[in-house]
């Protein structure tokens, strides 16, 4: 394996923000990704696309741990998730310092996952208090300035059960952003949605986009992987059978493959 | 307009509640004439102080020992589900003892306890101890009675909660993981107050049901619960059936108190259901959704102990490398 640093050369190189190298993943005997390559820059938005079953969502719960890799390494601003490398051996980590790098890591969920137990706010405010120790009055004013920026101002005490899909998404997004994530991963946000209320969440991602947060997107919103994506991968059966720049594979889908996923879903 | 139909008959039904109610008439009738019940005595023994002195004793015990067995019960629960192997094994074994042998035979052991262990050592094995109490001193039969019972009934208990656990959705956990709360907060502040919806009917059921087993501490032997005693006052006066019906009406009055306090708290809790997350295209706002993860259905006439909706599943990678 090389190093990131010594590969690129100058010692001041700043690492990518997410670098996976031979990544495979079993679960049991089903080989569910095949030694996938890939880079994420600081700032980029990488789309991931793909037929149900090829491995997206696998792909983005290793980079959080939230999976064992089977084979490969993954790091993410330029430090090995899941392992520490000592004198060229690689330790497991304590289930602490996962929780650790997890801290870094935004998730978004398909079915959104908000604690139906606590109010928006408090579904905000939960993890900086519980996690980093933060001071509550502090931690509610920042929350209350992120519901604000996903427009839910208003919704601070409503709980996620009186709540609409789409402010729930949006409840969700701002609370992996409390964490003040260096890295957002989305799986699908907006495919438990109903097609009126698609628009608000992804609204949410473009400005946070503009941000300059690093976002990695696994969805069918061809549009918005257009609009917004730096870069799209398209996997199939746990590879990566295409990448590059959107709107080339998007119009001009070299692999065969792609082009039958496409003509499916454009 | 309204449909003119000839309603379906069923005179079976008639003919068996007429005889029911001719059964039940009769059988009252000729049990308030029978003398062997000795009604003037039940009313004698009703609110005989020694009596109700005992029921007071039988809801201390009731009481005292579910509380110990609902804490012991969640710890155990959450020990069976940690990704720790011996911490669940622990469980396990716990479990395997208590829940396999009579509870009449654990409240057996637990009175001869003071011959097995004449004393309690606190300090370092093998070593003179620091502190060292006489067991007979240490523990009265009271305190042994709560001991057995609640360490019994904490078994059933921790399947119970781990029911209620596993019917939380797997994305709880999920979510409380990826914003980096480690383990035992994902449980306490996630996990478990979720899992109270399902955790509390069947909890009722083992209060009603935890009241009767009381009867049993005899075996301890402890006799100042409402059972035993009302059988010593009869052995008095050689007359125990009326004694027996006074009990019953005691433990009766309590399990309708505690079923109706249980009624309650489920028409509570049920509240809880619709509170889940809207899945996909239904329901936007009603806040009606599906549930994803298996809810043992619990019905407060069914016997407490329910599946688990999971048996073999580990939790979702709590946080740790394989
Ligand atoms: N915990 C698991 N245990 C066993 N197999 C799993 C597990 N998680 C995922 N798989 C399998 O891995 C494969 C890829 O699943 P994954 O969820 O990553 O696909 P996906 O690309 O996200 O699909 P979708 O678009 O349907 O969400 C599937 O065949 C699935 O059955
Ligand atoms: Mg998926």
């Amino acid at each position: 394996m090389t190093d990131v640093n010594t590969q690129a050369g100058a010692s001041v190189t700043i690492p990518p923000m997410v670098l996976a190298e031979q990544v495979s993943k079993s679960f049991g005997s089903n080989e569910v990704l095949k030694s996938i390559t890939l880079e994420v820059k600081r700032g980029e938005v990488m789309c991931l696309v793909g037929p149900s079953g090829s491995g997206k969502s696998t792909f983005l719960r290793c980079i959080n741990h939230l999976e064992v890799l089977s084979a490969g390494r993954l790091s993410v601003d330029g430090e090995l998730i899941g392992y520490r490398e000592a004198n060229g051996k690689l330790y497991e980590m304590a289930p602490k310092e996962a929780a650790r790098q997890r801290r870094d890591i935004g998730m978004v969920f398909q079915r959104f996952n908000l604690f139906p137990h606590m109010t928006a706010l408090q579904n905000v405010m939960e993890a900086p208090i519980r996690v980093k120790g933060l001071p509550k009055a502090q931690v509610e004013q920042s929350a209350l300035d992120l519901l604000a920026r996903v427009g839910l101002a208003e919704r601070a005490n409503y709980y996620p059960a009186h709540l609409s899909g789409g402010q729930q998404q949006r409840v969700a997004i701002a609370r992996a952003l409390a964490m003040e994530p260096k890295l957002m991963l989305f799986d699908e946000p907006t495919s438990a949605l109903d097609p009126e209320l698609v628009g608000e969440v992804l609204d949410v991602m473009k400005g946070l986009a503009k941000s300059g947060m690093t976002m990695i997107v696994v969805t069918h919103e061809m549009g918005f992987a257009k609009e917004v994506a730096d870069s799209l991968v398209f996997m199939d059966g746990g590879v990566v059978v295409e990448a590059g720049d959107p709107d080339e594979i998007l119009t001009n889908p070299q692999h065969r493959r792609t082009q039958a996923f496409l003509s499916k879903v454009l | 307009m309204p449909i003119k139909a000839i309603k379906l008959r069923h005179p079976w039904r008639m003919v068996f509640a007429v005889l029911l109610v001719v059964i039940f008439v009769s059988v009252v009738v000729d049990a308030a004439l029978r003398p062997a019940y000795d009604w003037p005595a039940v009313g004698k023994y009703l609110f005989d102080r020694r009596i109700s002195q005992a029921a007071v004793v039988t809801l201390q015990l009731t009481v005292y020992s579910m509380v110990i067995a609902i804490v012991l019960g969640v710890i155990l629960a959450v020990m069976r589900l940690s990704p720790n192997p011996v911490v669940k094994s622990l469980a396990w074994f716990y479990l395997w003892i208590f829940r396999g042998t009579p509870v009449y035979v654990q409240l057996t052991i637990w009175g001869l306890i003071s011959l097995i262990y004449s004393s309690i050592d606190i300090g370092i094995p093998f070593m003179d101890p620091w502190v060292s109490f006489s067991t007979n001193a240490a523990l009265s039969t009271f305190t042994i009675a709560i001991i057995g019972l609640a360490l019994n009934e904490a078994a059933y208990m921790a399947e119970i909660v781990r029911a209620g656990l596993l019917a939380v959705d797997r994305g709880q956990e999920e979510a409380a993981t990826a914003l980096g709360m480690s383990w035992s907060q994902t449980m306490t502040r996630v996990i478990l107050p979720q899992s109270m919806r399902v955790i509390i009917p069947p909890t009722g059921n083992e209060v009603i049901s935890m009241l009767k087993t009381t009867s049993l501490v005899t075996a301890v032997p402890f006799s100042f619960e409402l059972f035993t005693r009302s059988r010593d006052i009869s052995a008095e006066t050689f007359n125990p059936i009326p004694l027996l019906i006074v009990a019953s009406i005691w433990y009766l009055f309590f399990t309708s108190i505690l079923m109706v306090g249980q009624h309650f708290l489920e028409k509570r809790f049920a509240r809880g259901v619709g509170d889940r997350q809207p899945d996909r295209k239904d329901a936007v706002g009603t806040g009606t959704g599906t549930l994803t993860g298996v809810v043992p259905v619990v019905d407060s006439g069914q016997p407490s102990v329910i599946a688990p909706p999971r048996q073999d599943d580990p939790p979702a990678n709590p946080g740790g490398v394989k």
